[in-house]
């Protein structure tokens, strides 16, 4: 079996990707498919851990199931607010979104 | 019945809370009625307490405990009321005359737009006045003390809309607020010297010399204490040098000039030498000077008095001159005489006011030049105003004559030869000025253009009753009258029998006569022409007539040097405390509108700091803390 660093090595590279697209990309569903990419390496690390952490067992694996379930929700909602404003603003560009300063 | 004494300034009170409740709108009737009825009230009271004192004797002071914040018995401050024989006839006096002048106002204020405020204020005042001088110690004395210069700057400046209302107003209240400090000093002395603020606890601690204050020497603080009290007596009664006041406090309405500033307020500072007397007399240097200045009071008011215009402004002088004379008397310790000048004073002073305010109100000017043979046209407010005028240059057997001779005659016997002088000189001007203004108002032809007519009984019956006073009220205290007011206000420590000594009596006559035959000659017959004689004494007549330039000296002196200060504090405060204030305010202005430019909205933007910012934390807490622990 592959080592445990190999697994974390994937997750903080999966992580960095979507960081690098939550940051950086226009399009505000590009923007929102990184979220669901980081969160994935999120999920890739607690599974590795359940199965050859310091303790392993169960715990990690049906965390990560409850992360999806929620992250499916959130896209749910996410994609529901990404609906409503591009209605109200006719862009998908995330640098329009800008209403919140000063 | 004295232990009701505290009813008679509530009298007063509760028809000025009406009044307050009832407002602006008020019917003058229901005001004046109201007012009218109340001051007689208090003035039935007071008769008949005054009645009681001479049956029963005097009483203890009613105390109750006020303010305690401590075990010791000075920590404890007492409010109550007493009734001696010095208070009672200033009830009399104060609520008699009250009552006169609440009548005379209803013809005099008619028509005016604020006649309830009028009385209000005036019910406010009496109501003050009553309570001043019931007060059993001195604590009670200046909360009432401050009512009564309140009620006095309120009516000065009733007419506020006339700039010299205004500003005499504010010079009355600035002014008589500076012998105001001088009392509240002496107050506050006379306590930690003594514990209490009860006169008797006071006079028996001075007399004993068993002050709680080492340094200086009883006798020193004894007499400090005395001149800080007198301080807040000249203010008030308008004793030289912070005499200044009260001719300008004529722009008020003359019924306010009649109470207030003749027969009532002015002579609070009077009231209060006279009560405090003991402690005056503890102390001889303290007496010399109440002596001094009450001469010199009386001789300056007299002298300007000679050459005024304004028909108010010489009576003011007037009042200025009378209230020195009592002063004088309190000085040489001539008590009572001193309390029975104050007495029939107040009377025929009201009295020349009143009648002053009636002749204003028929001619509508208050320019002596402009009025004239008023004999016919205005009979009763002729004879009553000739009434005051005799009593006011004591021609026998008018009030004055008998309290003023006392005063002098005392004067004598106390070896104040030099007073004496002043005195007798002062005697001849008021003779002169009160006939001048007599001759220039009701004799010759008359010089104004509003047609003048006899006012109504509210105005004439006040003044027809305050005449048989001025006639009358000098009895009282007279060989005629057995010196009852002597024996009435009975013995004070350190005080002189007052005689009256026959040579007095006929030089004070004759000096009246002769004052009095000067002005009949200059301007009732005519056979001395004024203009020539004030040319022939043009440097003399114009000191007089610029009152010896002391309002002129004061703004060179005191008025400009402190309103330079102000200004100069003004500025400070505005530009530097103000400054710092607002440079405050306006320099986290300018960083929040520099730092709110970070604010841009971009979601991403926040995203990268927060990022960066993790990866500093991450930084730190790896490099220079040396890893986390866990």
């Amino acid at each position: 079996m592959a080592p445990v660093g190999s697994f974390l090595a994937l997750a903080a590279v999966l992580f960095c990707i979507g960081l690098y697209g939550a940051l950086t990309k226009r399009n505000i569903i590009i923007v929102l498919l990184s979220v669901e990419l980081m969160l994935n390496a999120a999920n890739l690390n607690l599974a590795a851990f359940a199965r050859m952490g310091i303790a392993p067992g169960i715990a990690g694996q049906i965390f990560g199931l409850f992360s999806m379930t929620v992250a499916a929700a959130e896209v749910a909602v996410g994609l529901a607010i990404l609906i409503a404003l591009y209605r109200n603003r006719n862009s998908t560009d995330v640098r329009d979104m800008d209403l919140m300063k000063w | 019945m004295i232990g009701y004494a505290w009813l008679v300034p509530v009298f007063p009170l509760v028809a000025y809370v009406v009044l307050l409740a009832a407002g602006r709108k008020v019917q003058e009737g229901f005001a004046a009625a109201l007012g009218t009825l109340a001051a007689a009230a208090s003035f039935i009271l007071s008769l008949s307490i005054w009645i009681a004192l001479l049956q029963g004797g005097p009483q203890p002071p009613y105390l109750w405990p006020w303010l305690t914040f401590g075990p010791e018995p000075s920590q404890t401050w007492y409010v109550g009321f007493e009734v001696n024989a010095l208070n009672a006839v200033m009830l009399v006096v104060v609520s008699f005359i009250s009552t006169l002048v609440l009548l005379f106002s209803r013809g005099y204020m008619r028509g005016d737009p604020r006649f309830g405020v009028f009385y209000q204020y005036l019910l406010l005042f009496v109501f003050s006045m009553l309570g001043l001088v019931l007060s059993p110690n001195l604590l009670q004395l200046y909360i009432f003390w401050e009512l009564v210069g309140l009620c006095s700057y309120l009516l000065v400046g009733f007419w506020y809309f006339k700039p010299e209302a205004a500003a005499a107003a504010k010079k009355a209240f600035v002014v008589t607020r500076l012998g105001d400090l001088g009392l509240l000093a002496g107050m506050i002395l006379l306590y930690l010297a003594t514990g209490t603020f009860d006169y008797e606890g006071i006079f028996q601690a001075v007399q004993t010399g068993a002050l709680r204050i080492e340094r200086p020497d009883p006798a020193v603080l004894t007499t400090v204490a005395a001149l800080l009290i007198f301080l807040g007596a000249v203010g008030k009664s308008a004793q030289f040098p912070l005499h200044v006041w009260l001719p300008d406090a004529m722009e008020g309405p003359t019924p306010v000039s009649a109470l207030i500033h003749a027969a009532t307020m002015v002579a609070a500072g009077v009231y209060l030498v006279a009560r405090t007397f003991p402690l005056f007399a503890a102390s001889p240097a303290a007496l010399e000077v109440v002596a001094y200045i009450g001469g010199t009071t009386a001789i300056l008011g007299a002298a300007i008095g000679l050459t005024q215009r304004d028909i108010k402004r010489v009576i003011a002088y007037s009042t200025i001159s009378q209230l020195g004379y009592m002063m004088m008397a309190l000085g040489v310790a001539a008590y009572s005489a001193a309390v029975f000048h104050l007495f029939t004073h107040a009377f025929f002073k009201a009295l020349l006011f009143l009648a002053a305010g009636s002749v204003i109100h028929a001619v509508e000017t208050q320019d002596l030049f402009r009025m004239g043979g008023l004999w016919k046209r205005m009979p009763i407010t002729a004879w009553t105003f000739l009434f005051g005028a005799l009593a006011l240059s004591g021609i026998p057997p008018f009030a004055g004559f008998w309290s003023k001779d006392e005063i002098l005659a005392a004067t004598l016997e106390s070896g104040h030869g030099f007073l004496f002088f002043l005195g007798m000189a002062a005697a001849f001007f008021t003779a002169f000025y009160i006939f001048r203004v007599f001759f220039l108002v009701f004799a010759g032809r008359y010089r104004g253009e509003r047609v003048p007519r006899e006012n109504g009984w509210v105005m004439t019956l006040p003044l027809a009753i305050l005449a048989i006073m001025a006639l009358v009220a000098g009895f009282f205290n007279s060989p005629v009258g057995d010196y009852a007011m002597a024996r009435f206000l009975g013995e004070v420590p350190g005080t002189r029998e007052a005689g009256t000594g026959a040579g007095t009596m006929v030089l004070s006559t004759l000096v009246g006569l002769a004052g009095a035959g000067l002005a009949w000659l200059m301007y009732g017959k005519g056979t001395l022409s004024p203009e020539r004689w004030s040319l022939a004494l043009s440097p003399l007549y114009r000191l007089s007539y610029h009152k010896f330039y002391l309002d002129e000296l004061y703004r060179a002196v005191i008025v400009r040097p402190f309103a330079a200060l102000a200004r100069g504090f003004d500025w400070a405060d505005r530009v530097i405390v103000d400054g710092l204030v607002d440079l405050a305010g306006e320099g986290t202005r300018a960083v929040a509108s520099g730092l709110r430019r970070l604010q841009t909205g971009q979601v991403q933007t926040y995203g990268l700091i927060a990022l960066l910012g993790l990866a500093a934390l991450i930084f730190v807490s790896l490099s220079l803390l040396g890893g986390v622990r866990l």
